[in-house]
Formats: structure tokens, sequence, C-alpha cells
């Protein structure tokens, strides 16, 4: 186990090299000049040669990524153009609000898409298992951002409901900053529940065909052990890992409810950025998410050997 | 000049390969008509995919508005009717009009033709993409590989809004950027579904024959591996524009996608007409339903070619009957 957990955390060096290359060309080396658009939109500097020097593109692109390396090592993200603040600073400050949002999301995407996912296994063919599953697609296909509006538009109509314009501070009244959360989380939870529950029923179909299933039966035990303790402690492996996945898709959808729901998350924070072209916090942004999301699939992927003890490293 | 093998060779070949399409496909030069297998796969879709069916006739109805947009809306899609705005649906303005008087109905007739093109051009783009890399990667091996699928990796890290959003903050406004955006963001998912196909092909008799027979590589590539990875390609590609149609109505939500006056359902929907959504509640809807037939339409008939076409793809045929 150890030198499986040394092998992938030497393997997570190239491709967290390369997730900074990317981020680093990605505003570089696409055609059309972002200093210029910065300058004439923007207004960040007097004259592009000033911008230039201020984001240190004056020097040599070796030299830049070197900079770039040397100062992301150090945990300096760069500066906003917009605010002056570092940029690390900044997401540090709002990422408890997407990372809460996040986990919310998560909590619905379980309660709801394990339970329904087993239901529909159970019931495989019946109307409910067909219903389940059109519900599912359907959940796949609706917009997260139509349902949200959806919800402001028609809850404000017959209940003359409006989500909150001022976001109120954890640290203030934990428990109503949670429940502006709920809806949002709600909204997200949608699509990532309905892959879930059928990523569940999938893996529920082939567990419950396994001998050890058919001789749990055969000992006797009652059908909600055997379902519970032998079926579906089974399936969740895999279920473990669609949910690595879905952390990008995770991510990239607190951007439109923190934009939706106005809350002042690292999505709204990226979101504002691009409209002000503050590209050092794009970049930071970027390369922030990335580290992240790599970190959490390494989490998970060493989880397996934890929760699966037929996986040896 | 380098000779051809003989065509009884070829024959044997063809009789080696192991297809994923249906029974007729099998038949190799026996079939009459290179694309009698997708008549096959047509009949059997209907026969015993009903939702799958019902998603391709979505998806038939999506192209056919597209491609008849003129004939089928009331009026031009960005003509303003004067004081006729907020007009609730009615006879005159089915599905009623918005904030600038503009027929809305038109504009969803003609907002899927923006769909379409958007999402076929992001598809053929990223499937192209994903096409080279999976076929290199897997049939070559070795260093190439790791080195491509480190790349990948690192591609697939970012979340698909975020590097869609990025790419749009840096290239600006404009079809032919979002296409890109929309290629980039998905490309690298897509290929490795293809690598893995080769991988599973590559050591097959007949690319053994095809290559004890002194075929050129970029031949086996072309004639041999690709044919054969076409049912995953398929199916990633369906599956893929119902994803595309709802990435693209996402960055236009977000004021990042197709620029106006283009009809796009996305935009519809955006933040920025909420003060008129709640005067005119139809502004919300139908825009909506439309994302979501369309993007229904393709997830189910994906799921369905991919049932029928690549059972390995769904990690399990049988739980998916």
């Amino acid at each position: 186990m150890k030198r499986y957990i040394t092998r992938r955390l030497l393997l997570l060096l190239p491709t967290l090299l390369l997730v900074s290359f990317l981020v680093f060309c990605i505003v570089r080396i696409i055609p059309g000049d972002a200093v210029t658009l910065m300058v004439a939109e923007m207004g960040f500097a007097d004259d592009e040669a000033e911008l230039r020097a201020v984001l240190g593109l004056d020097q040599s692109l070796p030299r830049q990524y070197w900079n770039y390396m040397r100062n992301a090592l150090r945990g300096d993200l760069g500066t906003s153009l917009w605010s002056g603040q570092p940029v690390l600073e900044e997401i540090t400050r709002r990422l408890p609000l997407t990372f809460r949002l996040a986990l919310m999301a998560l909590f619905w995407t379980l309660l709801t898409g394990i339970p329904l996912g087993v239901l529909s296994a159970l019931k495989q063919d019946t109307w409910l298992d067909y219903l389940l599953r059109s519900v599912s697609v359907g959940g796949l296909s609706i917009p997260s951002f139509w349902l949200a509006t959806l919800l402001v538009v028609f809850g404000a109509i017959w209940f003359r409901w409006v989500p909150p314009i001022d976001f109120i501070p954890f640290g203030e009244d934990p428990l109503a900053s949670l429940g502006q959360l709920v809806v949002p989380s709600l909204v997200l939870s949608v699509a990532l529940s309905a892959s879930i529950m059928r990523m569940t029923r999938t893996m529920m179909l082939e567990v419950m065909r396994e001998d050890y299933i058919r001789t749990a039966r055969a000992k006797g035990l009652s059908e909600w052990v055997v379902v519970i303790r032998h079926a579906l402690a089974n399936s969740l492996i895999p279920v473990l890992s669609i949910m690595g996945i879905q952390m990008a898709f995770l991510v990239g959808g607190t951007v439109i409810m923190e934009s939706i729901f106005v809350l002042p998350g690292m999505g709204k924070y990226l979101l504002d950025a691009i409209t002000w072209r503050d590209y050092p916090v794009i970049q930071g942004i970027n390369l922030f998410i990335c580290t992240l999301i790599i970190c959490i699939n390494l989490v998970i992927d060493l989880l397996y050997g934890v929760l699966d003890p037929r996986i040896r490293y | 000049m380098k000779k051809q093998p003989h065509k009884r060779t070829r024959d044997t070949i063809a009789a080696l390969k192991p297809h994923y399409l249906p029974a007729s496909a099998d038949a190799g030069g026996a079939a009459p008509h290179r694309y009698h297998w997708l008549i096959d796969l047509f009949i059997q879709l209907v026969k015993t995919k009903p939702l799958g069916a019902f998603g391709g006739a979505l998806v038939l109805t999506l192209v056919l508005m597209a491609l008849a947009a003129p004939l089928i809306a009331t009026h031009d899609p960005n003509e303003m009717h004067g004081m006729q705005t907020l007009v609730p649906p009615g006879s005159d303005f089915f599905f009623g009009t918005d904030a600038l008087a503009r027929d809305l109905f038109s504009r969803i007739v003609h907002g899927a033709r923006v769909s379409l093109t958007v999402g076929l051009g992001a598809v053929g783009l990223s499937i192209f993409l994903a096409t080279v890399i999976g076929v290199l990667s897997g049939y070559f091996g070795g260093v190439l590989d790791t080195i491509l699928q480190r790349c990948v990796d690192a591609i697939m890290s970012f979340p698909w809004l975020i590097i869609m959003l990025t790419v749009m903050s840096i290239l600006g406004p404009g079809t032919g950027n979002v296409i890109l955006a929309l290629a980039l963001a998905g490309f690298a998912g897509s290929s490795r579904v293809i690598r893995s196909a080769v991988l599973a092909i590559k050591h097959s008799e007949y690319v053994l024959a095809a290559r004890s027979i002194g075929c050129r590589q970029p031949a086996i590539l072309i004639r041999h591996i690709l044919p054969n990875v076409a049912a995953p390609i398929l199916v990633l590609a369906t599956l893929g524009l119902g994803n595309a149609i709802l990435a693209e109505a996402a960055l236009s939500f977000l004021g990042y996608g197709v620029p106006p006056p283009a009809p796009s359902w996305g935009r519809m929907l955006s933040g920025d007409g909420l003060d008129h959504m709640l005067r005119g509640p139809w502004l919300v809807i139908f825009p909506g339903l439309a994302i979501s037939a369309a993007v229904f339409g393709f997830n189910m008939l994906g799921d369905a070619l991919r049932d029928l076409l690549d059972p390995r793809l769904t990690g399990g045929a049988r739980a998916n009957k």
C-alpha cells in the first residue's frame, strides 16, 4: 500500500506540472492579445507596455514560467488587477462558501441517488423502475440553470419567495447561512443524483446476480441484510469512482448556482474576474481548482483499497 | 511501389473481424450494401429500445426544425412587433413575445439551428481530436501513450464550465469560439473511451494478419482499427451532442455563448431578463423545455445505441436491459 501511495504521489507530479503549464499557456498562447483588451476595455494601465511589465509579460517565456511556478509553490498566485488583493487570499476567503455548497449538494445527491438506484434495481422491469429511470434521464437532461430560474420566477409569482440578495456569513448565523444554500444545493444535486442513481442501479443489478448473494440468501439472511450489507456495500465502490469524476462537474455547477443566487463564492469570483478580464485571478483560480480536483481524485483512488479488501496494491 | 495484399487475403482479414455492429455487418463481403447495418440498427432500435426510438424521434424533430426553420417559424426571429411586448401565448404568437416584442416561437424554432450548428461543430472537432489521440495512444502505446495520457489527465482535471469560460474570456464572443471552447472541454474524456476500444482490438487476429502480410501502419489504422472503433465513436458523438447543446446553453445563459441577436436558447433564459420573466413566465418555460427535450432526445438515443452497439461501455449490458 505504501508503495502504491508513493507511486501515485510521484505520478501526481507530472500531471500537476502539466496542469500548471496548460494554465500558463492558456492566457499566453491563444490568439488575440489579452493585454490589448485589458487596456482598451478595462483601463488597468495607461498603456500596454506598462501592463505587460505589471503582469511580467515583458520577460521571455521560460523566465515567465519559472517565476510563475516559483511563486505558485510559495503560495503566491498573483495579485488581482481589479481589487489589488492577493489571489490566494481572495480564494481562501471565498472557498468555504463554495465548499459548503458543494458538500450540501453531495449530501442531497447521496441521500436521493443511492436509495432510488437500489429501489430501481430491486424493482427491475416494473413500472416503478421505468418511472425512476425516466426521471433519472430527465434529471440529466434538465439544465440546472433552468431549474434554478424556474424556482426563482415561480417562487416569486406563487409564493412571494425571492432568494435573499445579502448573504449571511457562516460565522454570524450558521443556521441561516446554511439555510440560504438549501435551494441552490438541491438544484445542483439533481443531475448528480440522476447520475449516481443510474450507476447504483447498474451495479446493484450486477451484484445481485453474484454467487455470494445466493449464498447469503441460502443461509437464511433476511432480504434487508442481503441488500444492504452484501449487495449495496459492494455496489458502492464504482459509485465512488463516478463521484470522483463528478467533482469537476460539481465545481462547474457551483459557478452557475453562485451566479443565479448571488452567493459570494469562488465561482462568482471567477465570473467577475472574467467580466473584468482580470487574468491573474482567472489563472490563479484555474490552477487552484485543478490542483484541488487532482488531489480529491487521488484520495478517492486511495479510498478504494480501504473500502474494498479485494483490491491489493 | 508497395504491393497490395491479395483479395483472398483481404477477405480472410475481413472474416476475422469481430464487429460490434449488428448481425448483417458480420457478413463481411456478403452484405449487399455497406450501409446495410445502419438499416438493421434502426430496425433493432425501434423493436427493442422504445425509449431510444422516442429519443431518436425527438432528435429527428430537432433536425427537421433546424432545416426547415424559415418554413416553420411564423415570424422573423429578430423582428420587433411594435408595442406588443410580453404578449402571452395565443393564436398570433404561439409562445408569446419577449420584452423586445419578438415572437418567442420563431426564436425557439430558429434556436434549433444555433444549437445544432454549435453542437455538430463542437462534437465534430472534439471527436476528431479524441479519435486522433485515442487511436495513436492506444495503438502505439509506450512513451507516446504515457505522454498523451498524462496530458489527457491534466486536461480532464479542468472543470468543463471553467475551461469553457476561460477560453471564451480570452477568445471573445463568436460562434466559432464557442465551438472551439466546447470541443476543448470535451475531447479528453472521449479520447479515453476510444483508446480503451483500440486497446481491446489491437491484438486481434485480423490486425496481426494485416501486419503479417506487410500492411503499413497508416493502412492498418485507417482500414482495420478505425472501422472497428466506429461504434463507440458513434455513441460518444450522440451523447456528446446532448452535452454540447447543454453546455452551449449554459455558456449563453452566463452571457459568454453565441452573441446576440442569434436566437440562442440559453441566452433567452439569461438572468438579465429576470424582471421580464416575472411579468411573462412563458419566457422561462419554452426555451428551457426546448433545451431539455433536445438533450433528453440525444441522451435516450445515445443510451440505446450504446446498449445495442457496445455493451462494454455500459459497465454491464445485462443491467441496462
